[in-house]
């Protein structure tokens, strides 16, 4: 067997999450090449080749992939991949775009968002937002599939020494174009990918009052979500949805703070490792999944935590 | 222009989903279904584009049951035109899915269709983009924001720490993300006209298309429970409890 591994980078460095990819292909065993996709991308393809376990680097530098459009992803991976037995990329916004283009190309099934490797064919995803776990087995003679980074541990970003071998494949559909970015400003990591998580329900009452999670946040370096409630109440943007029709969090640790726990919440974070809620409803469902919970007043428990949190970082 | 929309009919977003005793699926016996929460969100789009006058026409289309008319009546009644039913009582998966639209599009010619990123059972996340693939058309997948100007669409999308906007040649395949609108709700005399508009049936055979399964589903278990935890008495204990306990700070 032989794996493609499809890099996530932003043309200066490798994400973390190629890291737990590499992890995934290790589990379904065989020869595990990463191909690194970009402009100007030299750097990425260095590090992917110290990656522990990698066979070989393929580089693909030209400006046709610089912006990760998907229409020229699409047709570089499916022609690169079509002699591997696997191609796996991360579930993040960038596979999830080109994965499905690569499957149609090559004609073959695509398995999303897995979380377990069961064998070489065989995989364990989740459906209905985590409420319930399917095991898929892929009958197609290539695999594509795309890797929940959280589920794995990543290999190790040193120690590797992989050839790196330059690709002149170019790939232009010209059927898109780049236009412009606009990453998130703030210091704050993003939702789907932080390691903490402090969220705010329809007990916040108001917008203003999530300042008082924002310091929390800040303090621990996390990120801040919403329940669908506090989103509906117009309190914030509903980009900080978590929940069945936001995003799916798995963060470390999850702190919901006014938050009733309703299932559509519920079905978003309940993967998180320790979930915490403060809700001064000791009824609130949500204490039925949390591993510490607060019965208390949020406007006191919230200054108090950001008092005692201060006394131990 | 012409618009596609394509709807899904599921499980309601606010229903619990329970497994089935022999882990062959999830119950669907006597639950509430309704269409998509992202699909709604195509409609609505969809319906703007219209009431902008840069949409002439919107042709929604659904693959599933009998029942599936359902969720196309409940588009029509929100402002889409004219419905296409492809019946089939078996389980259609995202590349066949997308095969089964391909045949339509390229029957209807739209100049866009609108999807939503994902379906909330199968949570896939895959068949606008395979028939963008299919079709040789551009996508722009995750939309916050749908501007068709001339021959282009920009479609701004929402990724991992923030934005990106791309220009798409059209015909495109746009799949829509939470932030794009608010959809609407459908009133009572829309919901009468909805009846009168036309809806055309249709089965995967008369696109010639095979709808077998390429992923065979196993078994489907119920997520590892948690177990309800510890209260405790006051913040002081929650944070020794995090920092020495649980190591999570």
């Amino acid at each position: 067997m032989s794996i493609l591994v499809i890099a996530e980078h932003d043309n200066s460095s490798l994400k973390q999450a190629t890291l737990n990819v590499v992890a995934t292909a290790k589990a379904i065993g065989g020869d595990i090449d990463v191909l690194v996709a970009g402009e100007n991308c030299g750097a990425v393809a260095e590090a992917a080749a110290k990656a522990e376990g990698v066979n070989k680097v393929l580089v693909a530098d030209n400006a046709a992939y610089g912006h990760f459009l998907a229409e020229n992803l699409g047709e570089l991976v499916a022609e690169v991949g079509k002699g591997y037995s696997h191609i796996l990329a991360a579930a993040g916004t960038t596979g999830k775009d080109f994965m499905p283009r690569v499957a149609a190309l090559l004609d073959v099934a695509q398995v999303s968002d897995i979380m377990r490797v069961e064998s070489e064919d065989t995989f364990v995803r989740p459906i209905y937002a985590g409420n319930a776990i399917a095991t898929v087995k892929a009958n197609d003679a290539i695999k594509v599939i795309t890797v929940r980074p959280t589920a794995f541990d990543p290999v190790a970003a040193e120690g590797g020494s992989a050839s790196v071998e330059q690709l002149d494949v170019v790939k232009d559909a010209g059927l898109s174009s780049f236009v412009n970015e606009e990453l998130a400003k703030s210091d704050r990591p993003d939702l789907g990918s932080a390691g903490i998580v402090v969220s705010g329900g329809r007990g916040m009452q108001n917008g203003d009052n999530f300042k008082m999670l924002e310091q929390v946040a800040d303090l621990l370096g996390a990120a801040v979500g919403a329940s669908r409630a506090a989103v509906d109440a117009g309190f914030v943007p509903n980009d900080m949805q978590v929940g069945q029709t936001g995003k799916i969090v798995a963060p470390q640790l999850y702190i919901a703070v006014g938050i009733s726990g309703a299932i559509q919440h519920l079905a978003g974070m309940s993967d998180s490792k320790v979930i915490v809620a403060i809700n001064k409803d000791e009824e609130a469902p949500i204490f039925q999944v949390a591993d510490y919970g607060l019965v208390a007043d949020l406007f006191e428990a919230v200054p108090q935590l950001e008092e005692e949190l201060k006394k131990v970082l | 222009m012409k618009v596609l929309v394509a709807v899904k009919r599921v499980i309601d977003y606010n229903v619990k989903v329970r497994v089935k005793p022999d882990n062959t699926g999830v119950d669907l016996a006597n639950v509430k279904m309704a269409m998509n929460p992202f699909c709604e969100i195509a409609v609505e789009e969809a319906v703007r584009l219209k009431e902008k006058g840069v949409a002439s026409e919107i042709v929604v289309v659904s693959i599933g049951p009998k029942a599936a008319q359902e969720q196309i009546r409940t588009a029509l009644a929100l402002g889409a035109d004219r419905g296409i039913h492809i019946e089939t009582d078996e389980e259609v998966q995202s590349l066949e899915a997308a095969k089964l639209l391909k045949s339509v599009v390229e029957k209807e010619e739209p100049k866009l269709v609108i999807l939503g990123k994902q379906s909330i059972d199968s949570d896939n996340n895959q068949t606008g983009q395979m028939l963008a693939a299919l079709t040789g058309m551009g996508q722009g997948t995750f939309a916050s924001e749908v501007v068709v100007e001339g021959e282009k669409v920009n479609v701004t999308r929402e990724i991992d720490g923030g934005l990106v906007t791309v220009a798409l040649n059209l015909p495109a395949v746009v799949t829509t993300d939470l932030r794009l609108n608010e959809p609407r709700y459908a009133s009572l005399p829309n919901i009468m006209k909805a009846k009168k508009k036309p809806l055309e049936s249709m089965s995967p055979a008369d696109l010639g298309v095979d709808i077998a399964n390429r992923l065979s589903t196993l078994k489907v278990e119920a997520p590892a429970s948690r177990q309800a935890g510890v209260k405790v008495a006051d913040v002081a204990e929650l944070v020794d409890k995090l920092k020495n306990e649980a190591k999570v700070i």
